[in-house]
């Protein structure tokens, strides 16, 4: 199977990185808190219900997102991102009004990145021509893994075939289609991963996300994972399936652009990019965060409770915080580094209000040079990719 | 307030308590109380002698305590009593033989089914040098394994006591307590003295009450000593007037006078322990000028050194003030403060033993709340300069250039270790290990005495641990100083990443660095997390290495995802990183974490 890829978005936003898209415009994310099941090891906001109002949903995501576009106007919309839960059991209509709020509200940019994650199970792709029709442009697929056994113990509802249908369906119907594996499985050998990644390159998706598996609390795996039912890869096996991963992407034309992300030039997410970046984006419905202007919000994280905010209220804010120079810097420093690209210095002054340079201990920026782990330029500041794999250990020297 | 009236010399007996952790020393004591009416049932809180935390925790006793009772015998006359509850730890030595000076005779209570252990010897020893009469209790007769005529066997074996008169009890079950008193009015002398002499007194113990101040415990030996006094501590030279004259029975009964013979308390404005001596004579101040002190006092010397840190250096004034408390109560702790480039500011200090340390370091992080570092432990060498002078050094950090020294001396000791024979070939290895000289090997039954000639610095360094562990708690152990002898010490460093770190140097015999200095490599390579950049540690003595281990570099920490939702979680864990920060100490460019110094110095389970 091959999946055409489509042509590149207008810029190739990593060089240099002040012309990155999305620098001034605002992206849009969207959270459907609703799974059919919980996967075990994934600690995102969602839930399973029996029935969803569907009506009084996409009333409630619509003044939801009425409430942020008052906050924020005047502003062009890059990208719109549908995550969960699963948003691919979302009525298409839901995700069409939504799309038509964002143009109505803000400026849409002709060539906006919407995107709609999914599961690749036959019932959801059998809505992805509506998905389409109703202007989402990327998928993501939540594909997981290549065979059957390890879908099961990752809790999955798909087989691997049922999978690659999706995957080739959707191919054939988005401009833009990337999904995710995870690897670093229990049990998982280097060769194992080598040939599972040599198919996944194989089906010639523009973008791929490689996340190594990890233990998030409160989920069942963090569970047997303490019993000892579940036992990870120890941390050379960890970075050497990662220096494979960089080294098998790389050489087919998908380098890593962040950690775990990626893409042919030019295929990046653009909606990703602004979180990275530190651009501005809206969040909205249950659990949603966003950045606008130097202010954090969180949206009610129980679905109920967040429908019935915005049903009393108009919106569902559990808070707004503003956040200080310092903060700022904090988080455009630790999202900033996971960009193989790395800071753009003069972008980071702009948007935190702090120099880079007063942010970071400059004896670890020395020691961390020295060893080859990160380079400072005048322009950027960067890991390399052997920083990139210690990039916490990174941070924390790094931070003061 | 009665009438002010001593008690007739004849009707007195002074005894302590001699057994073994766990043998039934404080329920006996506890019975005894009971049995004549010094407190009520209500008021019995279970083993009323040890009334600090620590004490009862561990079944130890710290501080000397005693307790007046009444006791109608059966020949019909009533009897005082004292009981002398005497510190059952080898570190409190020299306090155990103050107690004993104070009594003409002991209760030896043995478990029926444990036997004789190696503490009991050497307390039942110090008893006999101090004329004690003797008399064995057997414990616990009424459990399943008691085995009392095995017992008096070995007691007659062993320690050479005749056993004939020996009781039978069980403190716990209330069995033999009248025989034991009835054996005390019988088997035990009545003290001399005369009432007519000059005061002299014996300074027992003291210890800070916060209502009453410091509290002096003192037998009178001749004289009578009374409220309102003028009296000179002829060792601590000082005068003090008699406010309040008391005994405990056990709670405080003032009365106004005690006289030759008797023993009980008195207080003056005394503000700190550390003013009193314990073992000083005291006299009036009037006869003072030709007055000749009681034989057998020592001043306190420390015989255990370490440095105590406080984990956060924000703690330091806080652990000044502490340690300050608690001298108050102990003038044995010493402390000077000391600063270290790898722990920052703290106190060099001064104890008895290794557990006299243990239970400081646990009071402060108990009872003031502290986090502290502890390094290793050092005894006192004596440095003999090669021009002529010498000096006495309880910090590797103070050892002079190697060029200097001429030859150094390190504190022996005499230990005796008794354990059953299963255990003895792992003892005897122990032993030898540690350069252990062997003086004596016996047998009790199936249980042997070993006795050996051991340097101080091998045993602070986790011997009590290993002798646990190699005897499954088996062992029991005894020691005493038996002075310095020359030996080829060497200080070694320990340097990560080429940094000597200064808390973790110590000095130790050549023949064991290199096996002591592999251990400590091994250790830290375990307790020091992998950093961006490879570390070495090595433990050196001068600028040779002997020992290496090689930390590799970290490979993988990432988080793996990370979008808009995470941004707040991870500014706020970066933020706890930086908090965190500060409680790391940097060497060069290693952090090394508080659990590394606390785990490294432990040094508890060898491989």
């Amino acid at each position: 199977m091959a999946c055409p890829t489509a042509p590149a978005p207008s810029s190739n936003w990593s060089m240099p990185a002040s012309d990155l898209p999305g620098v001034d415009g605002l992206a849009v994310y969207v959270h459907w808190p609703f799974c059919l099941s919980k996967c075990p090891y994934c600690d995102f906001n969602s839930h399973v219900r029996e029935s969803v109002d569907q009506v009084r949903w996409r009333t409630a995501l619509l003044a939801d997102l009425a409430h942020e576009a008052m906050l924020t106007p005047a502003r062009t919309v890059t990208s719109i991102f549908f995550g969960g839960g699963t948003p691919s059991l979302m009525p298409p209509e839901t995700v069409a009004a939504i799309i038509e709020g964002v143009a109505r509200h803000w400026r849409l940019a002709p060539d906006a990145e919407i995107t709609l994650e999914a599961n690749p199970s036959s019932v959801e792709a059998a809505r992805f021509r509506a998905f389409a029709g109703a202007g989402v442009n990327r998928v993501s697929l939540g594909v997981q893994a290549l065979d059957d056994a390890s879908l099961v113990q990752l809790g999955r509802r798909h087989d691997a075939a049922e999978a690659l249908a999706a995957l080739e369906l959707a191919c054939g119907t988005f401009d833009r289609v990337s999904f995710d594996l995870i690897y670093a499985r229990p049990g998982q050998t280097l060769a194992g991963w080598r040939s599972e990644l040599a198919r996944a390159l194989g089906f010639g998706t523009g973008h791929l996300s490689l996340y190594q598996l990890t233990i998030e609390p409160q989920t069942r795996f963090a569970e047997l994972y303490r019993r000892g039912d579940l036992v990870l890869p120890d941390e050379d096996l960890a970075a050497d399936l990662y220096a494979l991963t960089q080294e098998m992407t790389a050489a087919a034309g998908l380098p890593a652009y962040e950690i775990s992300n990626h893409a042919r030039p030019g295929a990046e997410s653009r909606h990703n990019l602004a979180y990275w970046t530190y651009g501005d984006y809206v969040g909205i419905g249950p659990g949603a965060h966003g950045r606008r202007g130097r202010q954090a919000t969180v949206r009610l994280k129980k679905p109920e409770a967040w429908c019935e905010s915005v049903e009393a209220h108009g919106h569902g804010l559990e808070s707004e915080t503003p956040l200080d120079p310092e903060a700022c810097a904090d988080e455009a420093l630790l999202m900033g580094l996971r960009l193989a690209a790395g800071i753009d210095k003069a972008r980071f002054r702009r948007r935190t209000g702090r120099a880079l340079e007063t942010v970071v201990d400059p004896a670890a920026v020395r020691d961390f040079t020295d060893l080859g782990l990160l380079i400072d330029d005048p322009d950027t500041l960067r890991a390399t990719p052997a920083g990139l794999a210690v990039l916490n250990s990174l941070l924390a020297r790094l931070a003061r | 307030m009665p009438a002010a009236m001593t008690t007739d010399i004849n009707l007195i007996r002074n005894f302590s308590i001699i057994a073994h952790i766990d043998h039934g020393k404080s329920t006996l004591a506890d019975r005894l109380i009971q049995r004549c009416g010094g407190l009520s049932d209500r008021e019995m809180v279970e083993q009323v002698l040890d009334n600090m935390e620590i004490e009862r925790e561990r079944g130890i006793t710290i501080k000397a305590q005693t307790v007046r009772l009444e006791y109608k015998a059966k020949d019909g006359k009533t009897y005082v009593l004292n009981l002398m509850d005497t510190p059952g730890h080898v570190d409190f030595a020299y306090e155990v033989s103050r107690s004993l000076a104070a009594c003409e005779g002991s209760l030896l209570v043995v478990d029926a089914s444990q036997g004789v252990e190696a503490q009991t010897l050497a307390n039942v020893y110090q008893a006999i040098e101090h004329d004690h009469v003797i008399v064995p209790v057997i414990n616990k007769i009424d459990l399943p394994a008691a085995d009392p005529d095995r017992v008096k066997l070995q007691i007659e074996d062993v320690i050479g006591l005749d056993t004939s008169q020996a009781v039978l009890a069980s403190a716990k079950s209330g069995i033999g307590i009248d025989d034991v008193l009835e054996a005390l009015v019988t088997q035990l002398p009545a003290p001399k003295g005369d009432a007519s002499k000059p005061l002299k007194a014996m300074l027992v113990d003291s210890w800070y009450d916060p209502y009453l101040g410091v509290i002096l415990l003192v037998r009178v030996v001749e004289g009578v000593l009374k409220k309102g006094m003028s009296l000179r501590m002829l060792a601590a030279g000082n005068d003090q007037t008699v406010e309040r004259v008391g005994v405990f029975r056990p709670k405080i009964d003032y009365i106004g006078e005690l006289g030759p013979g008797e023993v009980g308390f008195i207080t003056a404005q005394i503000k700190e322990v550390a003013q009193t001596r314990v073992g000083d004579t005291l006299v009036e101040t009037k006869h003072a000028k030709d007055a000749v002190p009681l034989p057998g006092f020592k001043e306190v010397q420390s015989v255990v050194f370490c440095g105590l840190f406080p984990v956060d250096a924000a703690d330091f004034e806080k652990l000044r003030e502490s340690m300050a408390k608690l001298r108050l109560n102990d003038a044995s702790f010493t402390y000077e403060m000391e600063t270290s480039a790898a722990l920052g500011f703290g106190f060099r200090c001064g104890f008895l033993g290794l557990l006299h340390l243990e239970i400081i370091q646990e009071r402060l992080s108990r009872e003031y709340d502290l986090d502290l570092i502890t390094t290793a432990p050092s005894v006192v060498y004596h440095i003999h300069l090669t021009d002529g002078t010498s000096m006495e050094l309880h910090n590797p950090a103070d050892m002079p250039e190697v060029v200097r020294i001429d030859h150094i001396e390190e504190p022996w000791i005499e230990a005796t270790i008794f354990v059953p024979d299963e255990y003895l070939g792992a003892v005897l290895k122990l032993c030898q290990d540690r350069r252990g000289i062997q003086k004596n090997l016996s047998y009790a039954g199936t249980r042997a005495m070993v006795v050996y000639e051991l340097p101080l610095n091998e045993v602070v360094f986790d011997f009590y641990d290993r002798l646990k562990s190699i005897s499954r708690g088996y062992a029991s152990f005894d020691y005493h100083q038996i002075g310095h002898r020359e030996g080829d010490l060497v200080k070694m460093n320990l340097l990560v990443n080429e940094e000597p770190v200064d808390a973790l140097s110590m000095i130790v015999h050549r023949g064991q660095a290199e096996a002591r200095g592999r251990h400590m490599c091994e250790r830290m390579k375990d307790l020091i997390p992998r950093h961006l950049f490879k570390i070495p540690i090595q433990a050196a003595i001068g600028g040779k290495v002997i020992a290496r281990e090689t930390i590799s570099a970290m490979r993988k920490d990432v988080t793996a995802k990370c979008y808009g939702g995470d941004i707040t979680r991870k500014r706020k864990l970066l933020e706890k990183q930086k908090e965190g920060k500060k409680r790391m100490r940097t060497f060069g460019k290693v952090e090394i974490p508080q659990e590394a110094f606390i785990a490294a110095l432990k040094m508890g389970d060898e491989k």
